[in-house]
C-alpha cells in the first residue's frame, strides 16, 4: 500500500523580485515550482506552452537574462533578480517583433502551440548572427519539435525577419509562397 | 464555366492570396488561449488514475484514503458513468473510467478532483485497486490463436474486432489475363500523433444546469452526442467549446474519457474542473495509425497495367473500436482511387490486443496500403523493365473516372503531378544512374475530401455556416469546424470576403463552439475547406442577394450589373457610380431589417449501392506525386532524406502559403514514419509502452527533415469552393514509399516493413552481400477463416452498383 510522506502543496511559499518582459515584479510560489509554472499560474503568462514537462520538446523556451532557457526544467526559485523574457514580451510596444512578423505572413505557425518557443529561440539567434546560414538555422532550433509545418516555412520566416533586420527590403520568394513553377 | 461554388471563376481578389491568417497573430504573441491556458473561480483539478497492467478483472477499488486526503474534493469511479461510448455507433465499447475490467496499461480507472494538481497526483497514490490478472493478447498472431480471454465481449468471434471482405469484378478472371502475378506481403508499423499541446479540458456547471466544456478537439459535435449520451443530460443543456488545438493530426477526433470526467466532476461540485493530461498519459490516449501486415497480390501485364488486385490486410487495433472499423475499410477502399485497377478483392480483419487503442492518423487507414502497393509498383515496373515513373504515368487514374468500387473521381491531375517532380527532380538523369549509396525513388498517391456520410446516419447538413451583417460594417461568419491549425477559420473569412468584396480581415470568424454556431462535423477526413468552404459561399451569396437589391434600387442599376470588391458595391459599367460595402450594409438593413443568411452543404450522393458503399466516395480527390532522393551509408545502415519534391493536385488552392505549409507537413510526418517512429510495446513484460516520452518516441527535428521542393497542381475542381481540394493528408502518402524505393535505388535492398531503422538496412544489405535476398520485412501472412464476400460488378463489366446477392435479394421479393 503506498502512502504520502509530505505534500509538495504545503510548503511556505517562496517570494522572490525579477525582471518579466522589462518589468519589475515580485512573485510568491510553492518553492518546488518550475519557472514555467511560475509564469503560467502565477504570473498568468499563458503564452509560454509546455509539451513534455521534462526538457525535451522546447515548447516552454523563455529567455533568461537573454538566453534561451527550458522553462520546465528551472527553478522558479533560481529567478532571483534575473531578467526574464517570454512571448508577451517580444513585441515592442504596439509593432510585432519581425519574427512574429514574417512567422505570421509565412504561415509559419499553424497550431501555434510550439511557436512561441520557437520565436524566443530564433530571436536570440539573430541577436547572435544577423546572417544566419539554413544551416546554422537549423542548428540553432534542433532543440524545438514543431508537428505541424515541417520547418521549412520557419526557417523561411526567419531568414526573411532576418533580411529585415538588417534593413533590406525584403519580401518572400514566389517558390515559398506558390512553390516551384 | 464558373460553378456555382465559384469553381473557375475569374478575377479573384482573394482566393489564391496569401494572406496571413485570422488567427495568427494571436499564435505568434501569446494572446491565443488553448484549453490548458484557461481558468475559472473556484476551479479544481483533476488526475487520472491509469491501470499499471495490461488486462485484468477489478476486484475492488477502494478510494476511502483518497477521499480522506487534505484538499481532495471527489473521487470518481467507473460505477459513476455506467453508460458505454466509442467514437462510432457499431462500437460503443468504452466507459469513461474502466468498471469491470482494464485492457491495457494506461486505462483510466478512477479520478480525483482536488484544490491544485499537486494534491490530486498525490490522491491517487491513495486509491487501492486490487486486479485480478487476465491472459494478455500482444500481437496479430495472438489475436487470431487465442480466443480465450476475449478483451471485449463482441466483435467476430474471440479477439478478432471486424472482418471486412469485398470483391469487385473477378480477380480471377484478372489474374487470368495477367502476364505476371506477385503477391508482396509488407508491414506498416503504428505511430502516434505526438501533436505538441497535451490534451486538456475545463468543465463547468452552471446554477442553472448548464455544462459548458472547454476542451482541444477536432470534432465538438460528435464529442456534444457523447457527452449527453454518458452523462445522460439533453443535448441542449450541454455547451462545447473548442479551444484553439495544439495540434490534432487525428489524435483529437475521438471523444475521451478524460473530457467527460471533468464534466461529471463539474456536475457533482458545481464547481469548474480542469485536467491536463500529462505526455505520457497521451502517448496511452493515442488512437494513432494501426500497425497493418499486408498482402498484396497483383496481376499484370507486360506493359505494366494492372489486371486484378487481392489485398489482405490485418489491423492491429489496440484496446478500442475507437474509429477502428473505419479504418479498417481505408486500408483497402481507396486502393482503387491512384492507378487503374479493373478487378479488385479487398479482405481485412481488426483484431484487439491489450495496447492503447488505435484510430484515426493523418490519412486515416490509407498511408499502409499506398505503400504496399507503391513499393510493389516499383518491383513491378523493374519486373517489366519499365521505368516507374513512366509506367505509373501510364497507369494514372484519369479525370471523369469511375473506380471498379464506384468510387467517381472528377478533377484528376496525376500526370501533371508525376511530369513536374519528375522534371523537377532530373529524374531521367538519376534513376539507376546514381552512385552506390545515392538513390531516387518515385510514389504516388490520392485523398478524399472529406466523406460522403457522417459518423451517425443522418440526412442533415454536414456543415453549416451562418453570416450575421450588421450597420457596424462587421460581417461575423459563425461555423462549427474545429481550427486546428490548418487555417480552417481564415478559410471561412477567405471565402465569404471573396464573395461580399470585402477584405479577410473585415470579418469576424466565430467557429467550434455548440451553443453559438451551426453544425460542422468537424476536423477530419480532409473535408473542412470543402465543406465548410460550399456551405459560406452559398451563405455569402445569399446575403449578397440582399444587399444587391437595395444597392439597385437605390442607384437605379439593374441588379446583375453590380460588382462587390475593393470594399464597394459598384456599377461593373460605370464604377464610380456605387457606394462602400458599410453603405450597402446599411441600404439592405433599412429594406430588409436585420440582415442574416445561412449556408449549408451535404455532397453529393455516390453511384455505389452496396452495403459499404458510402465509405469511400467523396465530393473530391487530390492526388500528388512525390520523388525522394537519398543518401544511405552502406556501413551503418543510416538514410538521410535529402529532398523531396512533391506536386500536389489541389485544384485550386485558397490561400497558396498556406496549402504549401500543409504539403511540407506532410512530408514531414511521412518521413518521421518511413524512418523513426514507432509504437513500440515490451509484449514479453507488461505489454507496457517502451517509448512513451519525446526523448524516447522518436521524431524528426529540425536536422532530420529533408529539403522539400512543392508544386500545386490541377485545375479548378466544380465540386470544390472555388474549386479547391484538400491539402492536409493526402501529400502525406507518397513519402514512405518514395523513400523505400529511393532507398533501393541507392544500394539495392528492399525494407517492406516502417520504420525503416538503420538496424534494418544494414542486415538486408549484409543478406545481400551474401548473395541472400536482400531484403527486411514480414514473410509470414496469417489467416483466418473469412466470411463470403460481398461481390459486386463493377463499372466495366456492367454493374449498376449493387452486388450481387442484393440483385438476388430483389429477385425473391
Amino acid at each position: 500500500m503506498k502512502t504520502i510522506k509530505k505534500s509538495r502543496t504545503r510548503l511556505e511559499k517562496a517570494h522572490i523580485s525579477l525582471r518579466v518582459n522589462g518589468e519589475s515584479v515580485e512573485v510568491a510560489f510553492a518553492p518546488h515550482k518550475t519557472l514555467l509554472e511560475v509564469l503560467r499560474e502565477d504570473m498568468g503568462l499563458t503564452g509560454t506552452k509546455h509539451g513534455c514537462e521534462l526538457g525535451e520538446c522546447g515548447c516552454c523556451a523563455v529567455l533568461v537574462d537573454g538566453q534561451p532557457v527550458l522553462s520546465c526544467l528551472a527553478l522558479g526559485l533560481a529567478m532571483e533578480g534575473r531578467e526574464v523574457t517570454t512571448v508577451e514580451g517580444m513585441a515592442d510596444g504596439t509593432s510585432l517583433h519581425p519574427l512574429q512578423q514574417t512567422f505570421a505572413e509565412l504561415g509559419a505557425a499553424q497550431c501555434g502551440y510550439c511557436t512561441p518557443g520557437f520565436l524566443l529561440t530564433a530571436k536570440v539567434l539573430l541577436e547572435k548572427d544577423a546572417k544566419p546560414s539554413r544551416q546554422e538555422i537549423k542548428e540553432a532550433l534542433s532543440g524545438n519539435i514543431c508537428r505541424c509545418t515541417g520547418y521549412i516555412k520557419i526557417y523561411e520566416a526567419v531568414e526573411l525577419a532576418a533580411a529585415r533586420m538588417r534593413g533590406e527590403q525584403a519580401e518572400p520568394a514566389e517558390e515559398t509562397i506558390y512553390g516551384r513553377q | 464555366m464558373a460553378g456555382s461554388n465559384g469553381s473557375g471563376r475569374k478575377n479573384l481578389k482573394v482566393i489564391g492570396k496569401p494572406f496571413h491568417k485570422v488567427d495568427v497573430k494571436a499564435k505568434c504573441t501569446g494572446e491565443a488561449l488553448y484549453a490548458d491556458d484557461l481558468t475559472l473561480p473556484r476551479m479544481l483539478h483533476c488526475k487520472l488514475l491509469r491501470s499499471s497492467v495490461p488486462h485484468a478483472r477489478i476486484v475492488k477499488i477502494d478510494t476511502s484514503r483518497a477521499e480522506a486526503y487534505p484538499g481532495v474534493k471527489y473521487v470518481l469511479v467507473g460505477k459513476d458513468l455506467p453508460t458505454s461510448f466509442g467514437a462510432l455507433p457499431v462500437s460503443e465499447d468504452e466507459h469513461a473510467l474502466c468498471i469491470e475490467k482494464v485492457r491495457f496499461v494506461g486505462d483510466p480507472v478512477a479520478a480525483v478532483a482536488a484544490i491544485d494538481e499537486d494534491v490530486a497526483t498525490e490522491a491517487l497514490d491513495l486509491i487501492d485497486v486490487e486486479y485480478a490478472p487476465l491472459p494478455t493478447i500482444t500481437s496479430m498472431q495472438e489475436a487470431y490463436d487465442v480466443s480465450d480471454p476475449r478483451i471485449h465481449e463482441y466483435g467476430e468471434d474471440g479477439n478478432i474486432h471486424r472482418k471486412q471482405i469485398y470483391e469487385f469484378g473477378s480477380v480471377e478472371a484478372g489474374f487470368a489475363a495477367a502476364d505476371y502475378v506477385r503477391e508482396d506481403i509488407t508491414f506498416y508499423e503504428g505511430s502516434t500523433h505526438l501533436a505538441l499541446e497535451q490534451h486538456a479540458s475545463l468543465a463547468h456547471y452552471s446554477h442553472d444546469n448548464k455544462l459548458t466544456l472547454w476542451s482541444s478537439t477536432q470534432d465538438m459535435h460528435y464529442l456534444h452526442r457523447h457527452l449527453a449520451q454518458v452523462l445522460q443530460i439533453p443535448t441542449n443543456k450541454i455547451r462545447v467549446i473548442a479551444t484553439p488545438c495544439g495540434g490534432g493530426f487525428g489524435g483529437k477526433c475521438d471523444p475521451f474519457n478524460h473530457e467527460i470526467v471533468v464534466s461529471k466532476l463539474a456536475m457533482i461540485l458545481r464547481r469548474p474542473v480542469k485536467i491536463c493530461l500529462t505526455r505520457e498519459e497521451v502517448f496511452y490516449c493515442h488512437r494513432g495509425r494501426h500497425p497493418v501486415l499486408m498482402a498484396t497480390k497483383t496481376g499484370f501485364k507486360k506493359d505494366g497495367s494492372i489486371t486484378a488486385m487481392h489485398h489482405r490486410t490485418i489491423l492491429d487495433g489496440g484496446a478500442y473500436g475507437g474509429h477502428g472499423v473505419a479504418s479498417t475499410f481505408y486500408t483497402g477502399i481507396l486502393q482503387t482511387t491512384t492507378y487503374q485497377l479493373p478487378n479488385y478483392r479487398f479482405e481485412a480483419v481488426r483484431v484487439f490486443t491489450n495496447k492503447a487503442p488505435c484510430g484515426p492518423k493523418r490519412g486515416h487507414g490509407t498511408p499502409q496500403p499506398r505503400w504496399a502497393q507503391e513499393i510493389q509498383m516499383d518491383r513491378i515496373a523493374e519486373q517489366c523493365g519499365k521505368d516507374p515513373a513512366q509506367m505509373r504515368w501510364e497507369q494514372a487514374v484519369l479525370p471523369g473516372h469511375v473506380t471498379a468500387n464506384w468510387i467517381k473521381i472528377s478533377t484528376f491531375a496525376l500526370r501533371e503531378a508525376i511530369d513536374k517532380v519528375v522534371e523537377g527532380s532530373g529524374w531521367k538523369k538519376k534513376f539507376r544512374k546514381l552512385p552506390y549509396g545515392k538513390g531516387i525513388g518515385i510514389a504516388c498517391s490520392a485523398y478524399m475530401c472529406g466523406t460522403q456520410t457522417p459518423i451517425y446516419w443522418n440526412k442533415m447538413p454536414q456543415s453549416g455556416v451562418q453570416l450575421k451583417l450588421d450597420r457596424s460594417g462587421m460581417v461575423t461568419i459563425f461555423c462549427g469546424s474545429a481550427e486546428i491549425g490548418q487555417g480552417s477559420d481564415s478559410i471561412l473569412a477567405y471565402c465569404v470576403a471573396e464573395v461580399l468584396g470585402i477584405d479577410p480581415f473585415d470579418t469576424k470568424v466565430v467557429t467550434g463552439d455548440t451553443d453559438l454556431t451551426p453544425v460542422d462535423i468537424g476536423s477530419y477526413s480532409s473535408r473542412v475547406t470543402l465543406m465548410t468552404g460550399n456551405a459560406a459561399i452559398q451563405a455569402a451569396e445569399r446575403a449578397r442577394e440582399f444587399l444587391r437589391q437595395a444597392v439597385a434600387e437605390k442607384l437605379q442599376v439593374p441588379g446583375e450589373r453590380l460588382v462587390f470588391a475593393d470594399r464597394r458595391v459598384f456599377d461593373g459599367e460605370n464604377p464610380e457610380k456605387g457606394m462602400t460595402f458599410i453603405e450597402a450594409v446599411w441600404l439592405a438593413e433599412s429594406k430588409f431589417g436585420t440582415l442574416g443568411t445561412v449556408g449549408s452543404y451535404s455532397p453529393p450522393a455516390a453511384p455505389g449501392k452496396f452495403k459499404g458503399a458510402t465509405i469511400g466516395p467523396s465530393p473530391a480527390f487530390s492526388c500528388t506525386a512525390a520523388i525522394a532522393e537519398v543518401d544511405v551509408n552502406p556501413e551503418t545502415g543510416i538514410v538521410t532524406v535529402e529532398r523531396i519534391w512533391i506536386a500536389h493536385d489541389i485544384g485550386q488552392a485558397i490561400n497558396p502559403v498556406l496549402a504549401i505549409g500543409q504539403v511540407e507537413g506532410d512530408v514531414y510526418m511521412g518521413l518521421g514514419e518511413a524512418l523513426m517512429e514507432d509504437m513500440a510495446y515490451r509484449g514479453n513484460r507488461n505489454v507496457v509502452m517502451k517509448n512513451p516520452s519525446f526523448l524516447e518516441y522518436k521524431s524528426p527535428t529540425t536536422l532530420e527533415m529533408c529539403d522539400v521542393v512543392t508544386y500545386l497542381v490541377g485545375e479548378p475542381e466544380p465540386n470544390a469552393p472555388f474549386g479547391a481540394k484538400e491539402a492536409g493528408q493526402g501529400p502525406q502518402l507518397p513519402v514512405p514509399p518514395a523513400i523505400a524505393n529511393a532507398i533501393y535505388d541507392a544500394v539495392g535492398v528492399r525494407i517492406d516493413e516502417i520504420p525503416i531503422t538503420p538496424d534494418k538496412v544494414l542486415k538486408a544489405i549484409k543478406l545481400k552481400a551474401k548473395g541472400l535476398e536482400g531484403r527486411v520485412g514480414p514473410t509470414v501472412f496469417p489467416t483466418c477463416p473469412m466470411p463470403e464476400a460481398i461481390v459486386v460488378p463493377t463499372p466495366y463489366d456492367g454493374g449498376d452498383g449493387k452486388a450481387i446477392e442484393d440483385k438476388a435479394a430483389l429477385a425473391k421479393k
